[in-house]
């Protein structure tokens, strides 16, 4: 009865979370100026938040530990893109490869699902040999997949497919569907917010559903998960599809962000951005992973460039010339994995009953581990 | 086409792939014994092999080649022992995870100070004079590296192996990859065997790296990350924690895909030799020279 009331709680407490920060988007959209790099930032957290996520879900909630999502991403990347570029701009974008093999595009919502689709049946496909590998043996083989994939995207053979090694563009973006709808680029960070957010909202669903608890008895003890009569096999392979599914629909809308994508960028780095990112929220937590995708974006991109361009906090130095940044910033990240281990979050979420709690327990001291166990199992 | 002349045809490509196969060897072995000792993917070492190249490009501008190439091996070993000791040491105690997630971060790290050093250009790679020439092999030319290579990597290994077989060093290292408990409550100082583990493979990554970038004209910041994994490829192909292993997985890998190259499929050399990794783990993941656990170092 209690977990019951507790997970209303929660669930109140994560809209009202997503409402205020579609509040303070909408208002920043409205009165900070276009120019400003907080635009670009939002997007792009945005992408690299549900791929964070969905990393998240089966490396901190699955316990496999998988450096895939660059591939996935840029099946999904590449399938939306395909599907999508209209038909006028085919001649221009194939122009070594007669305009391509597909000719006419698909509605843009439809092709992100799509998107995600494809990614999920290479990842079923791909998961039939290697989820039975265990830790290490898993990561090098998922990361191998995503450095064959890559290869055979570039193949000039496939060339009428997916134009080769050269890049895809003239899509439909944030910035272009922003302009179709409301008539100038403003609001394209809505847009992303809200794909996102939709996107986030469903694992959330299925991490708290029967197969989301399963998976979380996985990772904990795989024979007690065994012995409860999960089975084990069924369960990886539905959670590294879900995953991947949603690394898809993150490609996709990296897509949709950057408005042109190349096979080459897409490299294993990529992943271990984005594993950084999983780290530095809190392993098995899904708003960390949501506010460390946010801070890291907007730290590399946004509040450090002042290491890359002279002066920074008002100290000047010839210290500061391109690249800086990402020593201090890497230098950062190394701080946090070794010595905060736990993250920003842990493996906790962010609700204001645990932040009421905070405040309770600052009161009354009795730390209740216990329950906050309990919130974790109802979140 | 019979055997002779496909071998006469891709005799080019073959010498390569047997000197970069004795080059990933090289590399592979820092993987294998770090495997071995720690169980973790060391992901830094292959950038501690690109530093090497960079090392010399910086050393070799103020100092004559014969001078830069010790201090390079050196300042190699150094970064690697060091990395070891602030990056893994610390962690000892943690999930074998959290290692690996530090194995990553450190890589992360040394790629984007290498770009701030660098500028982000690629650094033109001296010539290293003797093994940079050219040569005549079977009518075949390529440069003397290629010939030095096998033969300097072959008695590596050799030294290697006798010193992990008779030297105390040595057998503490296997105790210690056999059991890491056991070892350490049968007095054998852990943290001095693995600074050990880790001299010994950056040392052989810094030779690596001076064979490597001989053909090439310029190294990059993310000039490691390849190679790195390719070895890594080639130790559990042969049985991660063996070091013939690595050896002979290192060999075949540098072949198959030179002779990739040589059919004209140059986009999936590299995809080739991930696709062995993973039929290599599905079909037998222990690796070819797996089950031998006494060469496990």
């Amino acid at each position: 009865m209690l977990n019951n009331k507790k997970k209303k709680v929660d669930l109140v407490s994560m809209l009202v979370i997503v409402a205020i920060l579609f509040a303070v988007n909408i208002l920043a959209e409205m009165f900070v100026p276009r120019t400003s790099l907080f635009f670009s930032v939002v997007k792009k957290s945005c992408v690299y938040a549900l791929v964070a996520v969905s990393m998240n879900l089966l490396n901190g909630f699955t316990g496999l530990f998988s450096l895939g999502q660059a591939g996935f991403m840029l099946i999904g990347a590449y399938a939306y893109a395909i599907l999508t570029i209209p038909a006028e701009m085919r001649d221009s974008v194939y122009q070594y490869f007669d305009g391509g093999l597909v000719k006419e595009p698909i509605f843009w919502p439809l092709a992100l699902i799509v998107a995600g689709l494809v990614a999920g049946v290479f990842a079923f496909l791909i998961g039939l040999p290697v989820l039975r590998l265990k830790s290490d043996y898993l990561a090098i083989a998922t990361l191998g997949f995503a450095e064959i994939i890559r290869a055979f995207v570039q193949w000039d053979k496939f060339g009428p497919l997916t134009n080769g090694s050269n890049l895809l563009r003239g899509y439909p973006t944030f910035d272009s569907l922003a302009s179709e709808w409301f008539g100038s680029p403003k609001f394209s960070s809505t847009i992303a917010l809200a794909i996102t957010a939709v996107c986030i909202l469903l694992i959330v669903l299925f991490i708290n559903s029967t197969y989301g608890r399963a998976l979380k008895a996985i990772r904990d003890d795989e024979i007690a998960a065994e012995a409860m009569g999960i089975n084990l096999a069924r369960h990886k392979q539905i959670s590294f599809i879900i995953s991947s599914f949603f690394a898809g629909v993150g490609g996709a809308l990296l897509a949709m962000h950057q408005s042109t994508i190349q096979a080459t960028a897409f490299e294993s780095a990529m992943t271990y951005e984005i594993l950084l990112i999983v780290v530095v929220g809190g392993i098995g937590s899904i708003s960390g992973s949501c506010i460390s995708s946010f801070l890291y974006i907007a730290a590399s991109e946004w509040w450090l460039r002042g290491l890359d361009s002279g002066s920074f906090l008002g100290i000047q130095s010839t210290l500061f010339r391109g690249g800086f940044r990402k020593v201090v910033f890497s230098v950062i990240i190394m701080i946090i994995v070794l010595f905060f281990r736990q993250g920003i979050m842990g493996d906790k979420e962010l609700s204001f009953t645990r932040i009421a709690e905070k405040f309770k327990r600052r009161s009354k001291k009795e730390p209740s581990t216990k329950e906050a166990e309990k919130e974790v199992a109802a979140k | 086409m019979n055997f002779a002349e496909f071998f006469q045809r891709n005799l080019p490509y073959i010498l390569s792939g047997i000197s970069v196969g004795g080059q990933y060897a090289l590399i592979a072995i820092g993987y294998t014994m770090v495997y071995g000792i720690l169980r973790l993917i060391n992901f830094a070492h292959g950038d501690i092999f690109m530093v090497a190249g960079l090392l010399m490009v910086y050393i070799s501008a103020s100092l004559p080649v014969y001078v830069a190439m010790p201090i390079v091996i050196v300042a190699t070993v150094v970064l690697g022992v060091l990395v070891e000791r602030l990056a893994y040491k610390p962690l000892r105690s943690a999930p074998r995870m959290s290692v690996m997630i530090s194995a990553i971060g450190v890589s992360y790290l040394i790629q984007n100070l290498a770009l701030y050093v660098t500028g982000g250009l690629p650094q033109v790679y001296p010539k290293i004079p003797y093994i940079s020439d050219t040569v005549k092999i079977f009518g075949a030319v390529t440069k003397r590296v290629t010939v030095i290579t096998p033969i300097l990597t072959i008695v590596l290994i050799i030294v290697l192996v006798l010193l992990i077989k008779y030297t105390k060093v040595g057998i503490a290292m296997r105790a210690v990859s056999k059991d890491f408990e056991t070892s350490q409550l049968m007095g054998v100082k852990i943290n001095k065997v693995i600074s050990m583990t880790f001299v010994i493979g950056s040392f052989l990554a810094a030779i690596g790296s001076l064979l490597y970038f001989t053909n090439y004209t310029s190294v990059m910041p993310t000039s490691g990350a390849m190679p790195g994994l390719k070895a890594f490829v080639a130790a559990v192909f042969g049985g991660i924690g063996s070091i013939p292993g690595a050896v002979v997985g290192a060999f075949i890998i540098g072949i198959c895909e030179n002779i990739i190259k040589g059919l004209g499929l140059t986009t999936f050399s590299d995809a080739f030799t991930f696709a062995l990794l993973i039929v290599i783990l599905c079909v037998k993941p222990t690796g070819i020279f797996g089950e031998k656990n006494i060469d496990k170092v």
